[in-house]
């Protein structure tokens, strides 16, 4: 047996626990620690908490009651009583915003965060089940592709009317074709794995396999589309809100803002680029943030 | 090979009666009587409830269910989709004469994107790293987040009132056509960057790259014959998808520049409530993503000779 000296075998010692702590850190922390090095990101997340603070301080944060008229006070230019200054009827622009972030984060984030279940349930069921089940799921979401973005949004509202609801469910279904088949995806080359297998030859019952070897391992990319979906409801919403079928006047949202503000181009342009700027600044923070979410998450990207 | 584009053509049967069902499916589901929704927004009291019972001796919602799903398909597949609620024309005749104006507008688009997008992707791929890669990249983030409604006034407001120098809106020859192209186009060229950004990034780190390389080909060459080759093939199947969205966003671009195109038709269905038109409309544009996606599978099929073997 070799000899070992005792200095050495303490420094072995060391570094084996600092082996075993970045071991214990890969996972979640790594990714933390992968996403708080983006710069992008972090200017993203932090806008969005802006956002949030103000949508949930709303009361406190406005300067002005929302859905107070002021027919004196019409169209004016922002002043240092009214910030973004007025609309067509004289309301605080400023203030509308401010609530305005409550119902369209609020909507984005519901609506993608239900479809984002339901998708990852059919496409868990979908993948792990194959057969018949398997085939008729990705039939009828083949279908659901055939009416891009909007168009089913269209479809459904027209049909059910504009409500803060049927918006929601309308997010919620677009989200769930998307989702399934990436869940589908993974859990199609998750199933094979030693691990799954070993799970099943000891017995484990489907719906365990599926909530505790399945589920966690396909996290990630589930994430990652799920930040994605919410900048897209967001825009969804903002569209919506444009062809009169989203949230309905005089709830101040920022789709029906901008697509009030279109008919007074001329006279008062900015009723109209406040509410788009902000909806575009929103947007691109979020998918700052999902951009980096993906580098961090996902093993392949990294370098 | 063959038998792959016929196997292709033959699912995509099911998939427009699918699509068919679901709009279907969806006007079930109309809180209570979809004939209403077949009444014009205008009539009321007496008049709509005999236009009512006009309405469901035409379309027979008093009939059991699968006799009138089987009456819809039937009339849907045979390209009728009712007369507008608002004209009390045949949304068919409306329509084929619109998709000459969309379909101008949509190939517009889609050559600006796939150009700015093929082109911003690699070169922004070859510069990673460096300034033009972020400022190529922060480009392309913007134009996949900004509305595209709200892009489209920005753009009327500078080149259509303060620098007058193009059309705000309406049909006429190629200046008309600018502004609604580049709005169009840029959303989908953004998301287009960004993926063949991605796709090329992964090229270039392959083994035949560098091999390439360490052959001794010259940069120029490694670029084109063996990167570009590869990393473009992922991308014909995104192009697709794109043309799809472009699809979609015409709904909104054509109204904002009252372009008269099956867009602006749906938009206007929307405002007047006119149920027939809204369906007419959306079922032709899943019918043409259908066809779209058809055409991408086989140009896939083409150019990947390793999807021919499988």
């Amino acid at each position: 047996m070799a000899y070992v000296a005792p200095e050495d075998s303490y420094k072995q010692k060391i570094a084996q626990l600092e082996a075993d702590e970045l071991l214990r850190i890969s996972g979640t922390k790594r990714a933390w620690l992968e996403f708080r090095r983006n710069r992008f990101a972090l200017v993203g997340t932090a806008f969005i908490i802006f956002i949030a603070f103000m949508g949930a301080f709303a009361p406190i944060v406005s300067t002005h009651d929302p859905y107070k008229q002021s027919l004196r006070k019409r169209m004016k230019p922002p002043t240092t009583e009214h910030w973004m200054g007025t609309d067509e009827l004289g309301r605080d622009v400023y203030s509308r915003l401010v609530y305005g972030a409550r119902i369209s984060l609020f909507v984005g984030i519901v609506g993608t965060t239900v479809g984002v279940i339901c998708g990852t349930i059919v496409g868990l069921i979908s993948g792990f089940f194959g057969g018949w089940v398997d085939t008729l799921v990705m039939r009828v979401i083949d279908i659901m592709y055939a009416f891009p973005g909007i168009v089913l949004a269209i479809l459904i509202i027209s049909v059910l009317g504009p409500s803060l609801i049927n918006l929601i469910i309308v997010l919620a279904i677009y989200a769930i074709p998307t989702l399934s088949r990436i869940v589908r995806g993974n859990v199609l080359s998750l199933k094979e794995q030693d691990y799954v297998q070993a799970a099943q030859a000891l017995g484990a019952g489907r719906l365990r396999i599926m909530y505790l070897h399945l589920l966690p391992n396909t996290m990630a990319p589930i994430i990652v589309y799920a930040t994605l979906g919410v900048a897209f409801a967001i825009l969804t919403t903002a569209a919506l809100g444009f062809l009169g079928l989203g949230v309905q006047p005089p709830q101040a949202e920022w789709g029906n803002m901008l697509s009030n503000g279109r008919q007074y181009l001329r006279k008062a342009p900015l009723l109209m680029i406040f509410p788009g700027a902000l909806i575009s600044m929103t947007v691109i923070s979020i998918n700052l943030i999902g951009d980096a979410l993906r580098d961090a998450l996902d093993p392949y990207i990294q370098s | 090979m063959q038998k792959y584009i016929i196997r292709r053509l033959l699912l995509a049967i099911p998939t427009i009666v699918g699509a068919i069902t679901l709009v279907w499916f969806a006007m079930q589901l109309a809180p209570g009587d979809p004939a209403l929704m077949f009444v014009p927004p205008d009539y009321q009291g007496e008049d709509a409830a005999a236009y009512l019972e006009k309405i469901n001796e035409k379309y027979g919602f008093n009939d059991p269910l699968p006799l009138q799903y089987a009456r819809y398909m039937r009339n849907t597949l045979g390209f009728d989709f009712g007369t507008s609620l608002r004209t009390m024309r045949p949304v068919s005749e409306d329509l084929v004469r619109r998709v000459p104006n969309s379909v101008r507008l949509g190939v517009a688009a889609f050559l600006l994107a796939a150009a700015m997008g093929i082109s911003l992707g690699v070169l922004a791929a070859i510069k990673r790293g460096t300034w033009v890669d972020s400022a190529l990249m922060v480009f392309a983030l913007v134009g996949v987040s900004m509305p595209s409604f709200w892009f489209a006034y920005v753009l009327i407001l500078l080149f259509g009132l303060y620098i007058p120098i193009l059309p705000p809106s309406g049909l006429g020859g190629v200046k008309h056509m600018i502004l609604p192209t580049i709005v169009l186009g840029y959303g989908s060229a953004g998301s287009l960057t960004r993926y063949v950004r991605s796709s090329m990034l992964e090229v270039i780190n392959q083994d035949f790259v560098r091999t390439a390389r360490s052959k001794g080909v010259s940069e120029r060459n490694v670029l084109i014959k063996h990167a570009l080759r590869n990393g473009l093939l992922p991308v014909v199947n995104v192009l697709g998808i794109n043309l799809a969205f472009i699809l979609a966003g015409s709904i909104i671009v054509e109204s904002v520049f009252a372009w008269p195109g099956v867009g602006l038709y749906l938009f206007d269905g929307v405002q007047g409530r006119d149920f027939p038109v809204v369906q007419g409309a959306c079922l032709l544009i899943a019918a043409s993503v259908v066809l779209v996606n058809l055409l991408t599978d086989v140009m896939l099929v083409l150019v990947d000779p390793r999807i021919r073997f499988e």
